[in-house]
């Protein structure tokens, strides 16, 4: 059963969430329902610090088994901070995707770009819809 | 949706009711994982899997001359096969590459079930009626697949699970031999082989009852932490065991002799292939597959490239995550002057080169 959508941050339509720190940065990682869809993730690669990337653009990838998988940040901004955490314990991200699954933290670029990401009501709906 | 158009096998609402994820597998809707690969993976080795392999194509061949017939056309010398015995062989083409490896069962004396891979079976048949047609030989061949359902139970309690379907004499069924026999008073062929580098077998029986039997099987393993398993897991098992997928580490480029398959192909007989095979090893192999181990961080997958140094060596042709070993291993067709085990290489991975190198296969080997 997938989590609880968390109502505290934005969604894009490729199930990537952005989180707003407040400070001008925002945390970015992958829903539920994708670490659902990919199961067993095994490996993630990480970008390096000061990268910098626009809306849409790939960030970062996370490796299951039998997949590889680009993760589209859903902001433009510079990355700040990974989680390191995960190239130990990658499976984190299945464990626990909205928190200890986050995977990096980007500078915004354009804080307005967040409003224009659908809110949790608006991706439940839209999971519901890719359903059928 | 598009599935509706892919071959099914008899056990496909099964899977379909077990949340199997379905993918197109050479035309066949196949699942893929029915929880996750690594689960299923574990299970597999240390408990029991249990796989629907019913996409698998069976011809059976039978007369007089279906000893000549078969010789001709396969690398294995099929002259002291024994009835009740399994051979692994290649099926090659004039040029000496590879058209399939598929398993011969000498079922009786002219007699022969030849089992091959699903997304070849078409090519096998063809090319087997067709030179059965040239060369005149007095045997009849038949694409028994449609009526053939297949399963593999895999795994260390194989033997105590299929032991709770039918007694029978387990102690003199050797590797690689088979029995024929009846299940659910059905004939059926029970093979002790396998994909996996586990214990286990290989079960044909009617295609009308073959979801009996799968019931019946995952019914007796469950106290034993029996697992379907999907084609995920399948690719994992077969790769830590050092065996080989047509399609992805052969095809018809590749001869025998650049696949660690020197040891079914028999120079001592006539066969198809062979005139090529003789210049070929005369000229000098150019390639080889070789396994890999990654000693850094990354999993090289399938069409990677392969480099010493600066030099491009070769191309993946498997890897992945290994969940028994717990690293990313492969196989690899690089240039023969780097096949030694403890090479160093470094494979392209998007932007990075990452450090490997090459080991001895099987990467995995169970304990007996």
């Amino acid at each position: 059963m997938s989590k609880q959508t968390p109502a505290d941050r934005r969604y894009s339509r490729d199930h990537e969430w952005a989180k707003d720190n407040g400070d001008g940065t925002a945390l970015i990682g992958i829903s539920d329902y994708a670490q659902e869809m990919l199961t067993d993730i095994v490996f993630v690669e990480l970008p390096a610090i000061g990268k910098k990337v626009a809306k849409g653009a790939p960030v970062a990838v996370v490796e299951s088994v039998k997949s590889v998988s680009d993760v589209y940040t859903p902001v433009s901004g510079e990355v700040v901070a990974v989680n390191n955490k995960l190239e130990e314990d990658p499976a984190l991200i299945n464990k626990d995707a909205f928190g200890e699954g986050w995977i990096v933290q980007m500078r915004l670029a354009n804080a307005a770009e967040l409003s224009s990401l659908m809110d949790a009501a608006a991706y439940d709906l839209f999971l519901q819809e890719g359903k059928h | 949706m598009w599935f509706g158009k892919m071959r099914k096998t008899p056990l496909y609402e099964k899977h379909v009711a077990l949340n199997a994820k379905i993918i197109d597998f050479g035309g066949w809707a196949m699942p893929v994982q029915y929880t996750n690969v690594i689960e299923e993976h574990k299970s597999t080795r240390n408990a029991a899997g249990l796989f629907d392999i019913c996409h698998m194509g069976e011809f059976a061949v039978k007369g007089p001359q279906s000893f000549d017939l078969l010789q001709l056309v396969l690398t294995r010398n099929l002259q002291n096969q024994e009835i009740g015995q399994v051979k692994l062989s290649a099926l090659l083409n004039n040029e000496g590459c590879i058209i399939d490896d598929l398993t011969v069962y000498k079922l009786k004396k002219d007699y022969y079930m030849l089992v091959t891979n699903a997304a070849i079976r078409e090519s096998d048949w063809q090319w087997i009626k067709s030179v059965r047609t040239e060369k005149g030989f007095n045997c009849t061949l038949e694409d028994i697949s449609d009526q053939t359902g297949k399963l593999d139970l895999q795994g260390p309690f194989a033997q105590e699970i299929m032991q709770e379907l039918i007694d029978l004499d387990y102690g003199n069924l050797r590797f690689y031999h088979f029995t024929e026999t009846k299940l659910l008073n059905h004939p059926a062929i029970i093979s002790r082989s396998g994909y996996t580098g586990e214990d286990g077998f290989e079960i044909y029986a009617p295609a009308n009852i073959i979801g009996d039997i799968w019931d019946k099987l995952l019914a007796a393993g469950t106290n034993k932490g029996i697992k379907p398993v999907g084609l995920g897991a399948r690719d994992t098992l077969r790769l830590e065991a050092g065996m080989l997928l047509n399609g992805q580490d052969m095809s018809e480029n590749i001869s025998p002799l650049e696949v660690p398959y020197g040891w079914i192909v028999d120079m001592d007989k006539e066969f198809i292939g062979a005139e090529a095979l003789v210049a070929l090893k005369k000229s000098g192999l150019q390639k080889k597959l070789a396994g890999f181990a990654m000693t850094g961080r990354g999993i090289a997958r399938h069409g990677y490239k392969v480099y010493q140094s600066d030099k491009e060596i070769g191309i993946v042709t498997s890897g992945t995550f290994a969940p028994t070993l717990n690293k990313a291993i492969g196989l690899a067709f690089v240039d023969i002057t780097c096949t030694a085990p403890d090479t160093e290489i470094s494979i392209a991975i998007r932007d990075t080169m990452c450090p490997a190198k090459i080991v001895k296969i099987p990467f995995y080997k169970r304990q007996k």
